[in-house]
């Protein structure tokens, strides 16, 4: 039972291994996506099996151990909340893929990358939602921002799917991040990274002084990933990827994470006053934006997704103005505020219905008239009947209007901002008054947007020579998915509390655990509920709007006032640019390309590091008492070395360089000599003949030494460095001189005559003790052999022909 | 003894570095040499001189020289061998195909 679902979890990933090979051999008898398709229904199927035991307050946990030394787990945990989203998203799944087997033309699209991206999706995204342990949450996040950058940038050989794709992967892989060190802090809180465990200790966690920079950073993970405002605009970018990804990615599933997130730590966070007002005035900021925005968008799609923005934001300022209820505790109060968590998981729901058949019906269009483009369409509702029914079913739903489920959503919206307006808590007395104020004009534009798309879309005049092609109805195949999300929205409508009874209370109980336990929780929907301030709202929207949309000529303009500079998207860009800019700039400064630069900051370093650890420690000590006695002719030898060194460095020839380095090297065999190292001295005197004969052999074809002429800086700085790094070593050598920790190992190998059978205790070492050092070594002289003989011998063809010539 | 030797030692190296940062190819390698025979001197330095006698067992010896530091020296004297051979031929071929030994001009051309 337990394996199983983390199988479930698994398999859209084990199956994405299969893909390629099934697009490979079937192409193009049979459209991969018939393969795929069974996969989220089966997983849908699983699920839904699910429903009874979650809606009777059940949840179930499984674990299957991945780093048990860190108590990292793969913990599975299913409740109403996660049940919602699994639905959400096999279910979605399931239509769009079915959706896209009409729409991804067989014979053109690389359709086994799709597919493959898309099953990474759908696995990392059930595995987000079901994992209770923040780390494994996090992986699985990263991994959803991994698949929609593959998916945005599916056309890769256009450059606006590669922007689209390099933005959203910059803001929301930036707020990842910045969430991973918000988890980071939250388990250093609550000394677990299991969140069911930190919501049973929730009590302790706001007085820690980590609570604030955490729920911080958590929320700008959040906020990017649901293209709250400013994070937004990746979004409307994001459009660049094929439709069917829009419709699932970017408006069902992948930007609804953050709010999952968002209403997953309600629990811990909520009831403080800073998460109230960052998430209520974020999300109603990016409520009134997206809703303005939508409205000047001549590209559907860009309407659709500044449409999708609008209304996370809506979610959002839901779930922030709900979390006053913990604020209040167990009491009659609470239950006011739960009111808002209700009505952002019911239209939640909804909103992936309406959106999610919005998009697919936008794709319909596109594909049928080839454009999305509003100025170009127009009078389609004769030639496109079906889709123009659900384009009216979806945007009404979208504008809030009855008989569809948007209203009902909308309805609570302005239940719960007019809650607030009473509120006393948190300061919301003077700005309180604000919120509805706000949400109202938002729903104004929110009306006006829906409209344009269904009316300039459909009504007006037909404009074939804009369009260039027949237009007529899409095939019934691609129409399903629509129209099953279309007939959603309705019995959404008619059936609320049915929705409400199996899933939406269980994910109630699930955002609010303390006040569910106290029994408190228990929301009926109504469509009707008298002459309230809500529905007077709603006629207030409907009026407005209505007139905004008949004279949208005449206040159009007001959207040039705004100059184009400041927008976010160009601040953006511009971002970008300077950052670009200013790397290469710094890097120019010091990638030089000269070989010496590279070794100053070499020898610096060493010098830096060395020096500075021998002061800090104050390591230096010298101690010459148990040094060996010199003689008069060993002070020659060293004397000899010096003047013979000093020699190269000041010779203008380069025969004296090369005779001077050579002496050094005969010089440095005598001092084996007397160091009781009789193979050292042999090899050297060997080593230093051929070397000597090498140099003379190469100073027939090197040119004469020129003198150096460079600036005094560039001397002095060498001189420096180059004292530096003698005076350190000098040091270092006195220093380890001084203080032997340990006696020489060396006795291990006097044996050697017993074990190696050699009286020679050194060439046993090499050839018998370390023998396999030994045959490196000989390897390391052979590869150098071989570079030799090349650079000699081997030439390229054209120096040849030259040579011929 | 040792103290003498680290001076020594500290001397080669300031000259080896001083030849490497230098712009002539010709140099450089020199300067390599020489940084060679300063590490050798070194480490046999650091194995403690003239502790006893050289470390053949056929000698009769109460002690030997340390024969660590001496094994890896011969390693360390034929591996710089062959670096310095490389280096020689490498610079011979750059003179030759490129036409210059200083490495100012030497530099990479832009977005190579």
């Amino acid at each position: 039972m337990s394996s199983w679902f983390h199988i479930m979890i698994l398999i859209p990933f084990l199956f994405a291994i299969a893909v390629p090979y099934i697009y490979k051999q079937l192409t193009p008898r049979i459209h991969t996506g018939w393969f795929v398709l069974f996969i989220p229904v089966l997983i849908f199927v699983y699920l839904f099996a699910f429903i009874p035991q979650i809606s009777k307050e059940n949840t179930i946990t499984a674990t299957v151990p991945w780093i048990p030394a860190y108590n990292i787990n793969f913990t599975t945990h299913i409740d109403g909340l996660s049940l919602i989203f699994g639905l959400l998203i096999s279910g979605i799944g399931a239509l769009v893929i079915l959706y896209s087997i009409f729409y991804m033309s067989k014979h053109r699209e690389a359709l086994h990358n799709f597919y493959v991206y898309l099953l990474l999706f759908m696995g990392a995204m059930l595995g987000l939602v079901f994992s209770d342990n923040i780390v494994v949450l996090y992986v699985f996040w990263e991994t959803t921002s991994v698949s929609s950058f593959l998916l945005i940038a599916y056309w890769y050989e256009r450059e606006k799917s590669r922007y689209g794709a390099q933005k959203s992967m910059l803001i929301t892989i930036f707020g990842g991040l910045a969430m991973l060190a918000g988890f980071i802090m939250l388990s250093m809180i609550t000394d677990t990274y299991s969140i069911r465990e930190m919501v049973s200790n929730a009590a302790d966690i706001p007085s820690h002084s980590l609570f604030v920079p955490a729920m911080i950073l958590i929320l700008i993970g959040a906020f990017t990933k649901s293209a709250q405002f400013p994070f937004s605009i990746w979004l409307p970018d994001a459009m660049e990827a094929p439709t069917p990804i829009s419709a699932y990615l970017h408006s069902a599933t992948m930007v609804k994470a953050g709010i999952y997130l968002v209403a997953r730590l309600t629990p811990i966070f909520g009831g403080a006053a800073e998460w109230f007002w960052l998430v209520s005035g974020v999300g109603i900021i990016t409520l009134l934006y997206g809703s303005v925005n939508a409205v000047r968008q001549t590209d559907l799609k860009a309407l659709l997704a500044y449409s999708t923005i609008s209304q996370l934001g809506l979610i959002m300022s839901l779930l922030g103005l709900g979390s006053a209820s913990l604020y209040y505790g167990v009491g009659n109060d609470s239950s006011v505020y739960a009111v808002a968590i209700f009505a952002a998981i019911f239209h939640l729901v909804n909103h992936s219905t309406f959106k999610g058949c919005l998009f697919m019906v936008v794709g319909i269009i596109d594909h049928e008239t080839g454009t999305r483009d509003i100025r170009r369409l127009g009078g389609l509702m004769h030639l496109m009947p079906i889709s123009f029914t659900l384009t009216v079913i979806g945007s009404f739903a979208m504008a809030g209007l009855p008989p569809f489920n948007g209203f009902l959503s909308k309805e609570m919206f302005f239940t719960a901002v007019l809650n607030v307006s009473n509120m006393s808590v948190f300061n919301a007395d003077a700005i309180g008054l604000a919120i509805p104020v706000i949400a109202w004009i938002a729903s104004v534009f929110t009306f006006v947007y829906s409209m344009i798309l269904v009316f300039k879309t459909f009504r007006g005049k037909n404009k074939p020579e804009k369009l260039g092609r027949d237009v007529h109805e899409a095939p019934i195949g691609m129409l399903i998915s629509p129209l099953v999300l279309g007939s959603l929205v309705m019995v959404i409508f008619f059936f609320p509390n049915v929705l409400s009874d199996y899933l939406l209370n269980p994910a109630l109980h699930a955002v609010l655990p303390t006040l569910a336990d106290a029994g408190e929780l228990n929301v009926k929907i109504s469509a009707w509920h008298g002459w309230n301030t809500e529905l007077f709202m709603t006629l207030g929207v409907i009026g407005l709007g209505a007139l905004l949309y008949i004279y949208l000529k005449k206040w159009y303009r007001i959207y040039h006032l705004y100059p184009d500079n400041f927008t976010l998207n160009n601040m953006y860009n511009l971002g970008l640019e300077k950052m670009e800019s200013s790397s290469k700039f710094i890097t120019e400064r010091y990638m030089t390309g000269f070989l010496r630069d590279y070794l100053v900051y070499i020898f610096s370093f060493i010098i830096l590091v060395v020096g500075g650890a021998m002061w800090l420690f104050d390591g230096f000590s010298f101690d010459p008492s148990s040094d060996a006695p010199a003689n008069f002719f060993e002070l020659g030898l060293m004397f000899a070395m010096i003047i013979t060194a000093i020699t190269v460095l000041f010779s203008k020839t380069r025969l004296t360089a090369i005779v001077a380095v050579g002496a050094l090297g005969f010089l440095v065999s005598f001092f084996f000599v007397l160091f009781r190292a009789p193979d050292l001295a042999l090899t050297q005197l060997v080593v230093e003949t051929v070397t000597t004969a090498l140099f003379l052999l190469c100073f027939y074809h090197l040119p004469q030494m020129k003198k150096e002429i460079s600036r005094v800086r560039f001397k002095a700085v060498n001189a420096f460095i180059s004292i530096g790094v003698g005076v350190l070593v000098t040091i270092v050598a006195l220093a380890a001189n001084g203080n032997r920790l340990f006696e020489s190992i060396s006795s291990f190998y006097e044996n050697s005559y017993e074990l190696a059978g050699a009286k020679n205790i050194v060439n046993a070492i090499l050839v018998d003790f370390r023998g396999f050092d030994t045959m490196l070594e000989i390897l390391v002289l052979t590869v150098a052999g071989l570079g030799v003989y090349t650079l000699i011998k081997l030439r390229p063809r054209r120096d040849r022909n030259e040579g011929a010539e | 003894m040792e103290t003498l030797m680290s001076i020594l030692v500290g001397i080669l190296f300031a000259i080896g570095t001083y030849l490497i940062l230098t712009k002539t190819l010709l140099r450089i390698i020199l300067g390599t040499s020489i940084l060679g025979h300063g590490v050798n001197l070194l480490i046999i330095t650091m194995g403690g001189l003239k502790k006893g006698g050289p470390p053949l067992l056929g000698i009769k010896n109460l002690t030997y020289a340390d024969s660590l530091p001496q094994a890896l020296l011969l390693t360390a004297i034929v591996i710089n061998f062959a670096t310095t051979a490389l280096f020689l031929v490498l610079s011979y071929r750059a003179y030759k195909v490129l036409g210059t030994d200083d490495t100012e001009q030497l530099r990479g051309t832009e977005n190579e």
